[in-house]
């Protein structure tokens, strides 16, 4: 019998319509991904599937899990289900665990709602499970607290709740979205051991094709609330029928036509041996206080017109360098200069030439503002800056070149999507024609077509502006894309360093190879899938 | 708008306006005692009754809410003058010795039981409206202060602000172009609920004789004067009491709605 | 754990310290020198200089200041400028009516707010929740010497159930003195419950909103499992620092209710030492009511560490 069979499943919130006509199958011992761009209903499916959609919501359909129709169960006959049949792990790994309760605690609680075991017997499988995923008992003993865990091991901790009672169907909701490349792969690694060992069913929700591809039985893609297409994995890598799957697949691969570098041997940034220390904790009432040291020994050039990406895992110090590059955090040693200036006392004239496009369209902008105000802001910078015509030319110049109307500069900032913020937010970069752009995880919080637009902007203002910018990301193959040099961080140094292409296929630093190994990559789809 | 918003609004404006409308027409004049008519109950003529020296309590009260309502303002006023610009400041140089001063000094004045405070400023400069005024603004500046901190902490480290910091703006401006505007509406919802903290703080104020002094009337004290003669006269108590409550009601009412209306996610401090 | 509590210890100490050098300098500032005012106006100055030297004013404020504090230390509070007697006499018998009533009220308080804040947060949005927060808007906006009043005419005056002020003193039983420190307890509790009851209600929403709770619902407890078992413990950081302020306006608000009460309290021995203008009972009341408050902040500072483990872990 299949395990879950969805079956038209429609969802409407307070009149709403969120899923429309979902129907799909899923067997047990089988990985279905459900994939799809931000807003295309794959996680509330995976909420009806659980019985927990949030109030207000009203469905149609049948959604068949082992035998029972879930959408016509009572809440008291979900309960028994959740948790013993069907388990869940979710996105947000740092925030899904109790913080005032132990590890073991949570872990056992699961078994001890469902069966009738004894506090110990509960206890001795809760550590059986933490074994199972990976946390053995000498270093992460039960009476471990969540804050003293790292991401990756508290999501462990979450599917060891999970999986406590051996389900018959695993839900998991972008599971490893929050995580680093390396943390992923191990995270998968699991999931695919799990499912293997205990027959699982498992349903994944992830929006990176590369991840799917790489663990999928069986594809659903969708868009807005609706499945567009269904295939087994093979068949449907090698022929999409949907105009929006090729549209989506070829937006993930998207590579930018950039033009060849026009680089001039012109230092405009020089970062020598630079060290940023953290204060961090005191030992004793009276002793010394100790420093995390985030950028450590750190230097770099950037010349006029060159291209550079840097690329490092999260915690890595790549933020806070960036940061310190644009005279935001002090520095405990070593020297950062800006056109042959030391940035800290950087003179206005000179500051205007270095721009900054941060990673949050939504929190780049303060939301009082209008779009002429907010994209205007740099001209603080200059001795005399433009009025009237003048200025409304030079807020029209900066829109066109980053796409976007003339008109929009009278909007405020909510009006927009994610992407086109992000637009703004270069256009603000770019109003006083800048010499060097930073560029920190700028598209990282976009889709996949979203991002591919935005990139293809980049080039764009490549080719019209010869921009040299320092592109900083934990997204491989959208450094490689679009960098012409490279530089790997990993706690607070640069561990590598080359020409893109070189280091990319010929990685010298053991930590490079093990962090191009770890991203997930979509097969080559003109020939079919390869591995 | 919602109905706590709306009732808010009506309740508290019926009372401002009585503070208004006192000015120019009160129904008696409470200057002139009319001894013969004392403690009547209400009636056609006096519609809430008569105190002991026969002055008509609707007139006391519609003069005594401006001094409840001048007071409480005031106080508000003090709190949001200093408190915002002292965390603002704390907030643009966090982790600054200014910041440990400011945030230690907060600290500091709530460790006081702030009535006792009160009464001590009091006692020691005499009793009077100006002193309430202070004492209860002395204690609205930690308030506003510490609200003002954690507010502006959370913006400080947000990329419009990095934006602007790029740009060149000192700390000072970004203060008041990106910090200020954006906690404006959380100052305005916790400006209204310590407004009505302030009208309960000089009640009872008055009522231990520490607030505004005869012959000005306040509630407090008219709730003081009743307190000896409210077994004879429940009268006396019961409407200058309703004045609180219902002036104090549509303040908290206003708050919460406003609060709704602009952002339901701000966090105000209650205490 | 230690280093947590040793470090907020000596945060407390410094308060302290603050403190009493504020309120010396408070009480300092005060017009009129305490003994020519004992003596009234036509006493001879040599008279006044030597009740100056016995008081211990002759001396610098700095010295002044120290003599005050190293005296409060060793439990010695000076003598009363009126009444010529040990001020930590003084203190000592009004002290056990303010304490038991402030605790009192502080329990009454809490039992009603706790089951009305859960409660209120378990029905949300429901008809249980709209009247909880109705009559906590309520509450909270009653003044609470008016509420004294009122429940004095009602049920002493009118139904004679309690005495409508006095303390009769404990020796006459413990039944006795908690009988007549009952009314004012809920007087001074009903506010403090209401603004309670709100708190409780929002920290806990606020909890069940959080990503962990939705874990939780994927193991199978039931929306009220989660509350009781995960929602509330994380929930009451909050209430507790709440519950801690509300203690220092328990004490302050004693001074008012005492007033209405007649009872032989701390607050009305302040009142009596103003007017007598015995300004060394004020500054010691003071003193000892920012001890308590701090005191009892530090407390519940502690309760948080025992509550939150990330805070156990911390400098």
């Amino acid at each position: 019998m299949t395990l879950l069979s969805v079956r038209n499943l429609g969802v409407r919130i307070h009149d709403k319509p969120i899923l429309r006509d979902i129907s799909f199958d899923l067997e047990a011992g089988q990985i279905v991904a459900l994939t799809g761009e931000s807003g295309s209903g794959k996680s509330m499916t995976a909420l009806a599937t659980m019985g927990l959609l949030p109030q207000g919501a009203t469905t149609t359909g049948q959604l068949m899990l082992d035998g029972t129709d879930i959408l016509q169960t009572p809440e008291s006959g979900l309960c028994a289900l959740r948790g013993d049949t069907v388990g869940m792990v979710f996105q947000e790994p740092m925030t899904a665990l109790n913080p005032v309760q132990t590890i073991g605690a949570q872990v056992a609680e699961t078994i001890r709602i469902h069966t009738k075991a004894s506090r110990s017997e509960a206890t001795r499988r809760a550590r059986d499970m933490l074994n199972r995923v990976g946390l053995p008992e000498d270093r992460f003993p039960l009476s471990r607290y969540p804050h003293e865990l790292s991401g990756g091991q508290r999501q462990r901790v979450v599917i060891a709740m999970a999986i406590a009672l051996r389900p018959r169907l695993l839900i998991a909701d972008e599971p490893t979205t929050a995580l680093d490349v390396t943390t992923q792969a191990q995270i998968l690694d699991l999931l695919r051991g799990l499912v293997d060992d205990f027959g699982m069913g498992l349903m994944m929700i992830t929006h990176d094709l590369a991840v799917v591809a790489d663990m999928a039985d069986r594809i659903v893609v969708m868009q807005d609330g609706a499945v567009m297409e269904q295939a087994p994995t093979a068949d449907l890598l090698t022929q999409m029928q949907h105009p929006y799957t090729r549209a989506l697949f070829a937006a993930s691969t998207h590579r930018p036509d950039m033009p060849p570098p026009e680089r001039a041997d012109d230092p405009i940034l020089t970062v020598k041996d630079a060290v940023r220390d953290y204060p961090g904790p005191r030992r004793g009432l009276f002793a010394r206080r100790e420093f995390h040291r985030a950028v450590d020994g750190v230097s770099l050039t950037v010349n006029a017109g060159e291209r550079i990406g840097l690329v490092g895992e999260s915690g890595c110090g790549k933020s806070t360098l960036a940061r310190a590059i644009l005279g935001l955090e002090p520095l405990q040693g070593g020297s950062i200069a800006a056109f042959g200036h030391d940035i800290a006392t950087l003179p206005p004239a000179l500051r205007s030439g270095l721009q900054v496009v941060f990673q949050d369209p939504y929190s780049s902008f303060n939301p009082r503002h209008r779009v002429s105000r907010l994209i205007t802001e740099p001209f603080h910078l200059l001795p005399r800056p433009p009025e009237g015509a003048a200025r409304t030319q030079a807020i029209a110049e900066a829109l066109v070149a980053v796409g976007m109307a003339p008109e929009d500069a009278g909007k405020y900032i909510h009006q927009f999507s994610g992407g086109q913020r992000q637009r703004i937010a270069i256009a603000r970069a770019l109003i006083l024609k800048p010499d060097l752009i930073v560029f920190d995880e700028a598209v990282s919080a976009l889709d996949v077509s979203v991002r591919a637009q935005v990139l293809d902007l980049l080039a764009d203002l490549c080719r019209s502006h010869r921009l040299a910018y320092l592109f900083i990301s934990h997204d491989l193959s959208v450094v490689r894309s679009v960098t012409d040099r490279v530089l790997v961080m990993k706690a607070g140094r640069i561990v590598e360093e080359g020409e893109t292409e070189a280091v990319f296929t010929a990685p010298r630093h053991a930590y490079t190879r093990k962090l191009i190994a770890a991203a997930p990559v979509l097969p080559d789809l003109k020939q079919g899938k390869t591995a | 708008m919602s109905r706590n918003l709306t009732l808010g609004i009506a309740l508290t404006s019926v009372f401002v306006l009585a503070a208004f409308v006192s000015f120019v027409f009160t129904p008696y004049n409470i200057e002139q005692l009319d001894i013969p008519a004392k403690l009547q109950p209400p009636s056609a003529q006096h519609w809430f009754g008569t105190d002991h020296f026969g002055r008509d309590i609707l007139s006391m009260i519609m003069v005594g809410a401006r001094t409840s309502i001048a007071v409480a303002l005031l106080a508000v006023g003090i709190g949001m003058g200093l408190g915002i610009p002292l965390g603002l400041g704390a907030a643009a140089l966090r982790g600054g010795w200014l910041d440990e001063v400011i945030m230690r000094g907060n600290d500091l004045v709530f460790a006081f039981p702030s009535l006792v405070i009160a009464i001590l400023i009091t006692a020691v400069f005499g009793a009077g409206a100006v002193n309430a005024i202070i004492a209860i603004g002395v204690f609205n500046i930690p308030v506003f202060a510490r609200l003002t901190r954690g507010a502006a902490l959370g913006l400080w480290s947000r990329d419009f602000v990095l934006a602007a910091r790029v740009a060149g703006k000192s700390r000072a401006r970004i203060s008041l172009e990106h910090i200020l505007p954006n906690i404006a509406n959380l100052m305005i919802v916790q400006g209204t609920i310590q407004f009505s903290l302030g009208i309960l703080a000089e009640a009872g104020l008055s009522y231990v004789g520490l607030g505004a002094q005869p012959p000005i009337p306040s509630w407090g004290r008219m709730l003081a004067d009743a307190q000896t003669l409210v077994s004879i006269a429940p009268h006396l108590a019961l409407f200058p009491g309703m004045a609180i409550i219902l002036t104090v009601l549509g303040l908290n009412l206003m708050g919460d709605g406003l609060r709704d209306w602009l952002d339901p996610r701000l966090r105000i401090l209650r205490t | 754990m230690l280093r947590y509590a040793l470090k907020r210890a000596l945060s407390l100490a410094i308060s302290l310290i603050v403190a009493s050098v504020v309120i010396f300098l408070v009480i300092e500032v005060a017009p009129g020198d305490p003994a020519s005012f004992m003596l009234g106006v036509n006493a001879r100055p040599d008279t006044v200089a030597a009740l100056r030297s016995e008081l211990g004013l002759d001396v610098s404020k700095f010295e002044r200041y120290i003599n005050w504090i190293t005296g409060m230390a060793r439990g010695d509070f000076g003598t009363s400028y009126a009444y010529r007697s040990p001020v930590r006499d003084m203190i000592a018998e009004r002290m056990w009516v303010s304490l038991p009533l402030a605790f009192y009220a502080l329990t009454l308080s809490t039992l009603i707010a706790f089951p009305a804040g859960i409660y209120a947060a378990s029905r949300r949005g429901g008809a249980g929740d709209t009247a909880v927060m109705a009559a906590t808007q309520l509450g909270v906006a009653i003044p609470n010497f008016w509420f004294a009043m009122i429940s004095v005419l009602i049920f002493a005056i009118n139904l004679r159930w309690f005495s409508a002020g006095g303390f009769p003193g404990w020796d006459k039983g413990l039944w006795t003195g908690m009988k007549a420190l009952t009314l004012p307890a809920v007087a001074l509790a009903l506010p403090q419950a209401a603004i309670l009851a709100r708190v409780m209600r929002s920290s806990l929403l606020d909890m069940l909103g959080e990503d962990f709770i939705r874990t939780a619902r994927a193991k199978g407890l039931t929306r009220r499992q989660t509350l009781w078992r995960h929602a509330l413990r994380n929930a009451l950081i909050p209430v507790l620092t709440i519950i801690g302020l509300q203690f220092s306006f328990l004490l302050a608000g004693a001074i008012i209710i005492e007033q209405v009460f007649f009872l032989p309290g701390l607050g009305r021995l302040v009142f009596q030492s103003i007017s007598a203008r015995d300004l060394i009972v004020v500054e010691s009341v003071v003193m000892l009511l920012v001890f308590a408050v701090i005191t009892v902040n530090f407390i519940v500072d502690l309760a948080y560490a025992a509550v939150d483990p990330r805070l156990r872990a911390r400098t």
